[in-house]
């Protein structure tokens, strides 16, 4: 038990494939200019990478080394292809504004990183759970800064107005730069929390 | 050939196999589900267009079956020949299904025109505008008061553009800005303009830009204005101008 849990929680915080792996990066930057579009994207990704990591694990005895990473992208492409067609089916609004980065869950390193690093080492049920702690904790920092982005940048969070009228919103928290700044900060406050130094 | 090779061989294609049945199964159910969505969609933006209430004050969305009334009472579907200006009795299947697929006016002959009448009289019409932004195609729709010279309201309903920077096109406080301002001045058209920064309150064609995606407005500015020439070879002769 002490060992699914810390499969779970590692990735929240000691092991965030953002903040301590900086992994993921790309799209942590693409989407987090409003809320609702971070968190659909968070659902999609921990979604993918959870049956990616189950799938790709109970492959892993027979897949052979050779095309091991050919198969990996070809499990991984199929299940980002079926959620975008879930969404256009079920949530078509949403999927209208983030079509063309739920594609991109593709070419998301963490779950080409995952699956490389922990289901092709480990069993199909632990797989799974690196697979959910690591979509939380990926989440967990595109949450925070989707919302300091929202709020700063047009004083809303989840579209509702937050800030007093006649707030003008900050123009840099909304382009990319602005994004590299903050997560920049939140790498930097964790690993000071946590105590992690990249070696010399 | 090996042992080996001929196991990456056959794993590769079972895999490739597998994938491609488990899609292309995903695809064909949700079809029919997505091209309802597509469908309504599209009906929901005419009626946004023309100013109906699509999402009430809790968030609900309007129900299909009102979408469909609304449709079969008031809105009549026509084309407007692009070349001559006239209203096509029974256009061609053929030319409109290959047509569908264009994704601006400027390729297309015939031009979907919605006319909302109310007693057999027609009140207000609006018709779909499409065209560069920065990075996409932004689509859109236009509706015009029965003058044809006063905005009732423009709604963009499918773009590309960057959320939160060109992507505000389809936001409603950019979107209602446009209701009230004018295509024609009782002589000539007046060209309807997304501004860098804010517009002079008393202006009847300027609108405020969004921050951050200036070109994205330099493209409506340019797609609309085209889509509104095109369309006002038939609306002149309403028009009498």
């Amino acid at each position: 038990m002490a060992k699914t849990k810390e499969i779970l929680i590692d990735p929240l915080s000691d092991n965030n494939p953002i903040t301590i792996q900086v992994l993921g990066i790309c799209s942590a930057l693409a989407v987090t200019v409003k809320m609702e579009t971070a968190a659909v994207m968070c659902v999609a990704l921990t979604v993918v990478l959870t049956f990616s990591n189950f799938i790709l694990s109970l492959l892993r005895k027979v897949t052979p080394g050779k095309i091991r990473m050919i198969v990996e992208m070809a499990v991984i492409a199929s299940l980002v292809i079926m959620a975008d067609q879930f969404l256009r089916a079920f949530l078509f609004d949403v999927s209208r504004q983030l079509s063309v980065f739920v594609g991109l869950i593709i070419t998301n390193c963490i779950v080409m990183g995952r699956a490389e690093a922990y289901a092709m080492q480990n069993p199909p049920v632990p797989s799974l759970l690196d697979g959910i702690g690591n979509g939380l904790g990926y989440s967990a920092v595109l949450l925070t800064v989707a919302s300091m982005r929202e709020i700063l940048g047009s004083g809303t969070w989840f579209g509702y107005s937050l800030m007093p009228e006649g707030y003008i919103g900050n123009g840099l928290a909304l382009l990319a730069p602005g994004a590299f700044i903050i997560i920049g900060l939140i790498i930097w406050a964790q690993r000071t929390i946590i105590k992690k130094f990249e070696a010399d | 050939m090996r042992k080996e090779d001929v196991r990456v061989i056959t794993f590769a294609s079972i895999i490739c196999v597998v994938c491609s049945l488990v899609l292309s199964a995903t695809a064909t159910v949700l079809k029919e589900r997505q091209d309802i969505a597509v469908e309504l969609d599209r009906k929901m933006n005419v009626l946004k267009a023309f100013g109906i209430e699509t999402i009430d004050k809790t968030g609900a969305k309007l129900p299909k079956e009102d979408v469909d009334r609304y449709f079969s009472e008031n809105i009549s579907e026509v084309y407007v020949d692009k070349s001559t200006g006239d209203v096509v009795e029974s256009p061609d299947p053929n030319v409109l299904k290959a047509e569908a697929k264009e994704r601006t006016h400027v390729t297309r002959s015939l031009l979907p025109l919605y006319i909302w009448k109310e007693g057999g009289e027609p009140v207000k019409y609006a018709f779909p505008t499409s065209g560069m932004g920065l990075w996409s195609i932004v689509n859109g729709y236009i509706a015009l008061d029965r003058d044809l010279a006063t905005v009732i309201g423009v709604t963009f309903y499918k773009h590309g553009e960057t959320p939160g920077l060109g992507g505000e096109v389809s936001a409603d406080w950019f979107m209602s800005q446009f209701g009230g301002k004018i295509i024609h001045d009782g002589s000539s058209l007046v060209q309807l303009e997304v501004v860098k920064g804010q517009a002079p309150d008393d202006s009847s064609y300027q609108v405020d830009g969004m921050s951050g995606a200036t070109m994205t407005g330099n493209g409506l500015n340019e797609f609309m204005n085209r889509d509104i020439a095109f369309y006002d070879k038939y609306f002149s002769r309403i028009r009498g101008t």
